[in-house]
């Protein structure tokens, strides 16, 4: 077992600990207020089960607060308390040394591999680390069971046939709420602040404009620190180039099939080829993306490679075309199923108007029903390209990784999503080019596909406005 | 056609181009032709994501289902105590530390006793699994006593048998393009003649974790790994998602921050997953220093890219509860909280679990954030818990996938039916979910 | 349900309905029968919604459907131009003609039929197209016009039938939904009418609007019944009275009455029609 799972156990024993206390409060509270109100239960102002959860709440919430924000500072306290230990021994070492050095002590800590020969020294300072980490752990342990015990005493003696535990109850209720609703703007800010920061160190050491126009994408950095004139070229045109020709393959495959299978299914159908073929299409959108890349890599690639060879085309393993039809295969249920949510919203009253002048089914759809349906399609596309920029997993398994600039989609690219995927795995130092290069292209990717989806919500709004 | 622009100027007989039944004729066969030409065109494509979908499945199951066979050999074992290097009454220790790999050698020289020189010997050790020792040691543990005696054990042949065997393997290739020579052949079809190579259902495929060797490797570590990140997804996804549905439906003031915090959610839904991934990477390894390849991590990773799905399900849940239901509740009485807690949670439940239920699904389908947070380490135990380095379904896919060996790709296959199974069976009682407990108002 | 249905259709019989040839012997000569309905019985899926309906329908005369809400007046109208074949449980059986020909026979076909029997709906319902595009459509797909000028004019002449010319002849291009509702019903009104129908099937086209705008469509409708055959459902009976000459007043999809608007609103034969033009019901 390594050592850095007592910590761990630690707090999963606190967690359970606080559980255990609120639901020992909820019951004695519950208890404690039917025994103040006596046989009169109408003397509470709050229903026993309110005085059940205030002790309940009292209990939880304050040795709760105590486990999240240990979570939340361990990290850093505990590196600047081993810090102040290594003192002597890292006086006057680059930063990047000091974090190399940090991560192997808390590897050799956790007993995981570390990247040095262990010498006695970080044996010592792992030990150390390992028993500051342990006793942090502890102590929390005493200090949240601690002020569980106080509250559950502190709300006990409160209870009474007057007090307003209702009110006390729901308002931290409300305030749940509320948390629970902030989750999602904290997880965009902290998108946006976890790219950001990495692509601002990216910018210090790559020029933005080279990278945003550069043509050559070679992301080799230095082996060792000290080697001169090997920082690799960050000049993302390629990558842009070949992500936009993969979407655009992919469009061309799902836009026709996903509009006219929609068109078919909302105007031509039967409803009992709709019950049957709908369903069956949404297996299409539900299937992992790690299974259509699966089908590209070794299914459509290889096939399209046969086929071009057949007719002397020279045709890369790994070319954008395969990439680009699964992808395009994988949004047509996205397409169609958009689309036919806003050719199902036009009015019935224009289609009945249009067949009632004699036009023909497919006139009525053509003339009508797709110019008023517009906006929703257009608005299915835009989410439809945004989905296509970052999907991963087809490229990554279909694509290649060699940055061609090229309009050939027999030929192999890179896209943004597959950069990412390359750069980030496998060994990481969080102050290469390299890494931060990932973060960068990350950035590119939110804010592309952000600003396609802001502008495809804002014209479905203004659709559906149309029509309510 | 003059008259067409005094449309009806004839009153009681048909006007202009209608009289013309001719003209009218033609035009008509033109239009009902564009007509059938654009029915066609729909129903083309319609058929051509389905074909699509077939092409999709029926390739993955073609692939797939050997892997859920796998081949035996059946050698007869002599476990001699001096092979094993063993002396009298060997403690535990000794006994998983005993000899297996040369007991596992022995017994093939001893079933080919006419096989001597090095390189056919060499030959000889690719029939067997190299795995095969384990299987040896886990008997000896067992049951101890066997030591001494000789019995017939079946053990997994190799992955280059195993194709042979299941006839993925073209025999009729010339030499030097196969895995298995002639002679090797001439081998295991000996064996096959006298009856001992079987084969039989893989149960191993389920309970095993990742191998080097395809015989050997499973879905059973990679399938924990998913349990587990699943498990904190949806124990933080399923009560913050519906608590934030309730504020945002019932409780939020219309204001433009309650806008804003909608506006966002939307668009966070669709945001590209391995964004994050990023976000899980800088975050909870980098900041918080939670343990790399953890279904911890992956969990929360995951968590958050759920949420806005979940949150938007249940806003929906919550929205179709009609509000005469809110102002009975209301009407007696009853406070905010409990009209909602009481009377309209309730009324929403299935709707809510139906759209966690389809949450999950895709959280569970999700590959690209978990590259990211180091989940594609080749793992080869079984985790424990949300702690432990795993890896997750999905990712086991993807690093089969890469995997250059024609054993792997059945096992990729497999491992794709087996996720798909999970997921339609997910779905499935999603669907019933909803088609049961539906209340029509 | 049978005994019902016999007890409707013995009552029926009684009464004898008297279509339009049999008007009062004193009257002009018979108007010329354009649509002749028949024995009409019409179900959705296993629901009946109309029971064994005569009507005709008279060339230049404005003929009124009225009956309380359900009672099968809209249904029928959209028997006579098929609107009914685009809801898939809707069965319709008995003749109608069109000029002695079957309208639901094999050798009609509903596009063109719909062509001959235009239709406006209960809510206007313009395209999204400009006012000018409104209008053209049914002239565009049917092929009526062959130049440009030809359409400009077939344009110009239905929007002028339709009295809504001098309100928006300076913005043809301007989406059609941009008009106030009045104006897009005559607008609709205009569209109908492009492709020269020789029936116009109106269902409620007043009841989406205000007063003013629905004395202008009635004044239309009055005009229009010099060119062409017209079938109006309204629930409004002052509104059958002052732009029909024959009405038919329909309860729970029974024909009860069809006479001359005048005798149905001075004498009517049948308790329910009393009634119903009473206001006791309805």
């Amino acid at each position: 077992m390594p050592q850095g799972r007592p910590q761990g156990v630690q707090l999963t024993i606190l967690l359970i600990a606080i559980l255990a206390l609120a639901l020992i409060g909820l019951y004695f509270g519950r208890r404690r207020a039917l025994g103040t109100a006596g046989t009169n239960l109408s003397k509470l102002h709050s229903m026993p089960s309110y005085h059940g959860w205030y002790v309940a709440l009292w209990c939880g919430i304050p040795s709760g607060i105590v486990l999240v924000v240990w979570l939340v500072i361990q990290g850093p306290v505990l590196e600047a308390l081993l810090l102040s230990y290594l003192g002597p021994q890292v006086a006057g070492q680059s930063d990047a040394m000091i974090g190399l050095l940090l991560n192997d002590v808390r590897n050799l800590a956790s007993g995981d591999v570390v990247s040095r020969d262990v010498d006695p020294a970080l044996q010592a300072a792992a030990d150390r680390y390992a028993s500051m980490k342990s006793t942090a752990g502890a102590a929390v342990l005493a200090i949240g069971l601690a002020l569980g015990g106080a509250g559950f005493g502190w709300a006990w003696r409160r209870i009474s046939p007057g007090l307003r535990a209702r009110n006390k109850v729901e308002r931290v209720v409300n305030i749940v709420l509320i948390l629970s609703s902030c989750v999602a703007i904290v997880t965009t800010i902290g998108i946006v602040l976890s790219v950001l920061f990495e692509s601002i160190r990216f910018f210090s050491i790559i020029p933005f404009w080279d990278f945003l126009f550069g043509l050559k994408w070679s992301p080799q950095t230095a082996i060792r620190a000290d080697q001169v004139g090997s920082t690799g070229a960050f000049g993302a045109i390629p990558l842009f180039t070949g992500t936009l020709m993969i979407t655009l393959i992919a469009m061309l495959v799902a836009l026709p099939v996903g509009l006219f299978a929609a068109i078919y299914m909302a105007e031509f159908a039967s409803p009992r080829f709709r019950n049957v073929v709908k369903p069956i299409l949404e297996i299409l959108a539900g299937v992992p993306t790690v299974v259509y890349g699966f089908f590209a890599a070794l299914v459509v690639a290889p096939t399209i490679r046969g086929i071009g060879e057949s007719i002397g085309l020279d045709v890369a393993s790994e070319s954008a075309l395969a990439a680009g039809i699964v992808m395009g295969i994988m949004i047509i249920p996205f397409i169609s199923s958009l689309s036919d949510d806003a050719i199902v919203a036009v009015p019935n009253a224009l289609r009945e108007g249009s067949l009632a002048m004699g036009a023909t089914r497919s006139e009525t759809v053509v003339k009508v029903i797709l110019p008023a349906a517009l906006h929703g399609i257009v608005a299915a596309c835009l989410l439809a390209v945004s989905r296509a920029i970052g999907e991963t997993m087809i490229v990554v398994m279909a694509a290649g990784l060699a940055a061609n600039l090229t309009a050939n989609p027999l030929d192999a690219v890179t896209t943004v999503t597959v950069q990412i995927v390359t750069l980030l795995v496998g060994d990481q130092e969080f102050d290469s080019a390299k890494t931060l290069a990932a973060f960068a292209l990350g950035l590119m990717l939110f804010v592309v596909t952000l600003a396609l989806n802001v502008f495809a919500l804002h014209i479905a709004r203004k659709y559906r406005e149309q029509y309510d | 056609m003059t008259d067409i622009a005094q449309p009806g100027a004839q009153p009681g007989a048909p006007a202009g181009a209608w009289q013309d039944a001719d003209w009218t004729e033609r035009r008509l066969r033109r239009r009902y032709r564009a007509e059938r030409r654009f029915k066609i065109y729909g129903l083309v494509a319609v058929c051509i994501a389905l074909a699509f979908l077939a092409i999709l499945i029926g390739s993955v199951v073609a692939t797939g289902y050997p892997a859920f066979v796998r081949t035996s050999v059946a050698l007869e074992v002599n476990f001699d105590p001096k092979v094993l290097g063993l002396g009298e009454a060997p403690t535990a220790d000794e006994l998983h530390g005993a000899e297996y790999p040369t007991l596992l050698r022995e017994t093939i020289f001893a079933t080919f006793p006419e096989v001597t020189t090095r390189k056919e010997r060499r030959k000889l050790l690719k029939l067997v699994s190299k795995d095969a020792r384990f299987e040896l040691r886990e008997l000896v543990l067992a049951d101890p006593s066997i030591i001494g005696t000789t019995r017939r054990v079946w053990l997994t042949a190799s992955s280059d048998v195993d194709m042979l065997i299941k006839g993925n393997a073209n025999r009729d290739a010339p030499e030097d393009e196969r895995r298995l020579d002639d002679r090797q052949i001439a081998w295991i079809d000996s064996l096959g003649a006298s009856g001992f190579v079987e084969t039989g259902f893989n149960g191993a495929f389920f309970t095993n974790a990742d191998s080097r060797e395809p015989e050997i490797a499973g879905i059973g570590g990679a399938i924990m790994g998913s349990f587990y990140m699943l498990l904190v997804t949806l124990v933080l996804t399923f009560p913050i998602g519906v608590t934030a549905a309730i504020y945002l439906e019932e409780f939020a003031p219309k204001n433009r921050i309650t806008d804003m915090i909608e506006v966002n959610i939307n668009n966070l839904a669709a945001v590209p997953s391995i964004v994050f991934g990023l976000l899980g990477l800088a975050v909870f390894i980098n900041l918080f220093h939670l343990p790399r390849s953890a279904p911890i991590v992956g969990g929360l990773t995951l968590t958050l890219m759920t949420l806005p799905t979940i949150i938007i399900a249940a806003r929906s849940a919550l929205k179709a509860v009609p509000p005469s239901i809110r102002e009975g509740a209301y009407g007696v009485g009853a406070s905010p909280i409990q009209v909602v807690f009481h009377h309209v949670l309730p009324l929403a439940m299935p709707g809510i679990l139906t759209g966690t239920i389809i949450g999950m699904a895709r959280a569970l389908g999700e590959t690209a954030p978990l590259l990211m947070i180091g989940m594609v380490a080749f793992i080869v135990d079984i985790p424990g818990g949300p702690f432990d380095p795993a890896t997750a379904l999905p990712v086991q896919i993807f690093l089969w996938a890469d995997s250059p060996e024609r054993g792997f790709v059945e096992k990729v296959s497999a491992a794709i039916l087996v996720l798909l199974a999970f997921l339609i069976a997910m779905n499935a009682v999603a669907i019933y979910l909803r088609r049961k407990f539906e209340v029509r108002f | 349900m049978t005994e019902d249905t016999d007890a409707m259709v013995s009552l029926m019989m009684d009464e004898e309905v008297a279509p339009a040839a049999a008007a009062d012997p004193e009257a002009p000569p018979a108007p010329r029968t354009r649509m002749r309905a028949r024995g009409v019985d019409v179900f959705y899926a296993d629901k009946q919604a109309l029971f064994d309906v005569d009507i005709d329908l008279a060339q230049n005369k404005v003929t009124a459907l009225i009956g309380p809400s359900g009672c099968g007046k809209s249904t029928f109208l959209r028997c006579l131009n098929r609107m009914n074949d685009i809801i898939d449980i809707c069965r319709v059986s008995g003749s109608i003609t069109l000029d002695d020909r079957d309208i639901y026979g094999r050798d009609i076909d509903v596009v063109q039929l719909r062509a001959r029997v235009g239709m406006v709906f209960q809510k206007p319902n313009p395209f999204p197209k400009s006012i000018y595009e409104n209008v053209a459509y049914g002239p565009r797909i049917h092929g009526l016009a062959n130049r440009g000028s030809e359409l400009d004019d077939i344009v110009e002449h239905s929007l002028r039938r339709a009295g809504l010319f001098d309100e928006v002849s300076d913005r043809l291009q301007q989406p059609g939904t941009s008009l106030s509702g009045g104006q897009q019903q005559r607008l609709c009104i205009a569209r109908a009418i492009a492709i020269s129908p020789e029936v116009i099937l109106m269902d409620e086209p007043c009841s989406a609007l205000d007063p003013i705008a629905t004395a202008k469509v009635e004044e239309l409708i009055d005009e229009l019944r010099e060119h062409y055959t017209i079938a109006i459902v309204t629930h409004n009976m002052q509104q059958a009275a002052r732009v029909s000459q024959f009405t038919a007043f329909f309860h729970l999809g029974v024909l009860v009455e069809f006479e001359a608007t005048e005798q149905i609103f001075t004498n009517p034969h049948d308790q329910r029609t009393q009634d119903y033009i009473t206001g006791r019901f309805g």
